[in-house]
């Protein structure tokens, strides 16, 4: 298979690529490692009539820390994040997701930016940054705005991401020592979570998730989304296993070929409490 | 538009448009058909090559991505006449049998080993997830490549 014709335009800086959104508007992508937008453009899901490449912008590919928290580059790929020593310490569950992400092949491509940008519901590292309560950083032709995770993801597919702004940072906040947890159910290797669970353990007042812990889903509805019954549960004073009760609250997961809407909030309910219970929650 | 790279040592500078996609460049444009498609869709590994070291799916790569950059295919691995030995091993423990997934397994292989040179049995099985395999029921690729790995002299050219 082969894209539909596209003007390829290669950004040598993330203020080039504005330049170039703002230019040429909804008509054009954002390229990165391309493992998201590739495959929706070969099969016509996509038809951008430019794509902008980024993915050579260095600058934008980094991990550091920047006081409580961690900052990643939005270029960034998976693989970097999967071996990062600064995040196994300071936000392991990051880079134990990002390690079960497709395969090696696409971990070598694929950005947490890119991922983050996309906003599928049923991709892994979403749910995570959400879990952790985290920060996406986007830059447009008016500047820089930081983004909570939880006001990001705004429907199918759809993020808060303006269509002259670029993603070039995630921010997530440093919890050495924390429980944590990522459960991911499939039948085939290398293949999307039928459903997923990310779940950290958030001391009284150490996070923004509340009382007890972060818990994001993967797979459960049209966007990628807190597990809110879960965690008001958990912070009104419930067991593991009561708050686990209510991880398909307020949802409407998807029906697909892997699972009916019955069986996705079934298998929600096991993996929340498989997940607390691994994160000591 | 103007695409240059290297693969397997061999600058390849071609017109291409920018919708040509890695794979067809290295078979279609530079003539080397070691890299097979199976898929098309970033699942089955076949077309699996390194990219700057580092194991892709050509397929999902457009060409103008890897502009500037260093391409290994199947045919780059070992000199005409000579093995590889993952190659090697792969034949020393019957690894293969159509042969079609083989090129893409070898080089996801060869880019495990360089990144992991001493991987466990169960890191070898999570490193082929990418790599799909109709015939041998994967046990005899994975003893392959946990031979490789102790064989010695296993460290990757590339």
């Amino acid at each position: 298979m082969i894209t539909a014709s596209f003007e390829y335009r290669r950004a040598g800086s993330a203020d080039e690529a504005i330049a170039l959104l703002t230019e040429n508007g909804d008509d054009a992508k954002l390229l990165a490692g391309g493992h998201s937008l590739l495959p929706l453009m070969k099969l016509r899901l996509a038809r951008p009539s430019m794509l902008i490449d980024i993915g050579r912008l260095a600058d934008l590919s980094y991990i550091r820390v920047d006081g409580d928290q961690i900052a990643i580059g939005a270029l960034t790929r998976h693989h970097d994040v999967e071996v990062s020593e600064l995040l196994a310490r300071e936000v392991p569950l990051l880079p134990a997701a990002a390690g079960q992400v497709g395969d090696p092949q696409i971990r070598h491509r694929g950005t947490i930016g890119g991922s983050l940008a996309h906003g599928d519901p049923a991709s892994d590292l979403p749910a995570v940054v959400l879990a952790l309560g985290g920060t996406i950083v986007v830059r447009g032709p008016g500047g820089e705005r930081s983004i909570p995770a939880a006001e990001f993801f705004n429907g199918f597919m759809e993020t808060a991401l303006a269509a002259d702004e670029v993603l070039t940072e995630i921010r997530v906040p440093r919890l050495e020592g924390a429980g944590w947890s990522f459960q991911k159910f499939n039948r085939r290797a290398h293949d999307w979570a039928i459903v997923g669970v990310a779940a950290v353990k958030t001391g009284a007042g150490s996070g923004s998730n509340g009382e007890g812990a972060g818990v994001a889903l993967v797979n459960m509805s049209s966007t990628p989304v807190r597990a809110t019954g879960v965690e008001e549960a958990l912070a009104s004073g419930a067991s593991a296993a009561e708050a686990a009760a209510h991880a398909a609250d307020g949802l409407d997961p998807p029906s697909d070929i892997n699972a009916s809407p019955e069986f996705r909030r079934h298998l929600a309910q096991v993996l929340v409490r498989r997940a607390l219970e691994e994160a000591g929650v | 538009m103007k695409v240059a790279m290297t693969i397997n040592g061999t600058s390849q500078e071609h017109e291409i448009e920018a919708r040509v996609l890695l794979v067809q460049f290295i078979r279609d444009v530079a003539g080397l058909t070691g890299t097979n498609v199976g898929c098309d869709t970033t699942s089955c590994g076949t077309c699996t090559v390194l990219l700057d070291g580092e194991s892709v799916k050509s397929c999902t790569v457009l060409a103008v991505q890897a502009d500037g950059a260093e391409i290994m295919t199947i045919e780059g691995l070992a000199d005409p006449g000579t093995l590889h030995p993952m190659q090697e091993a792969f034949r020393e423990n019957h690894a293969l049998q159509c042969g079609f997934c083989t090129p893409g397994m070898v080089l996801a292989a060869v880019s495990l080993l360089k990144e992991n040179a001493h991987p466990s049995e169960q890191e070898v099985r999570s490193a082929l997830e990418g790599n799909l395999c109709r015939c041998t029921g994967y046990h005899n690729i994975v003893k392959a490549i946990l031979a490789a790995a102790d064989a010695a002299g296993a460290e990757v050219p590339a």
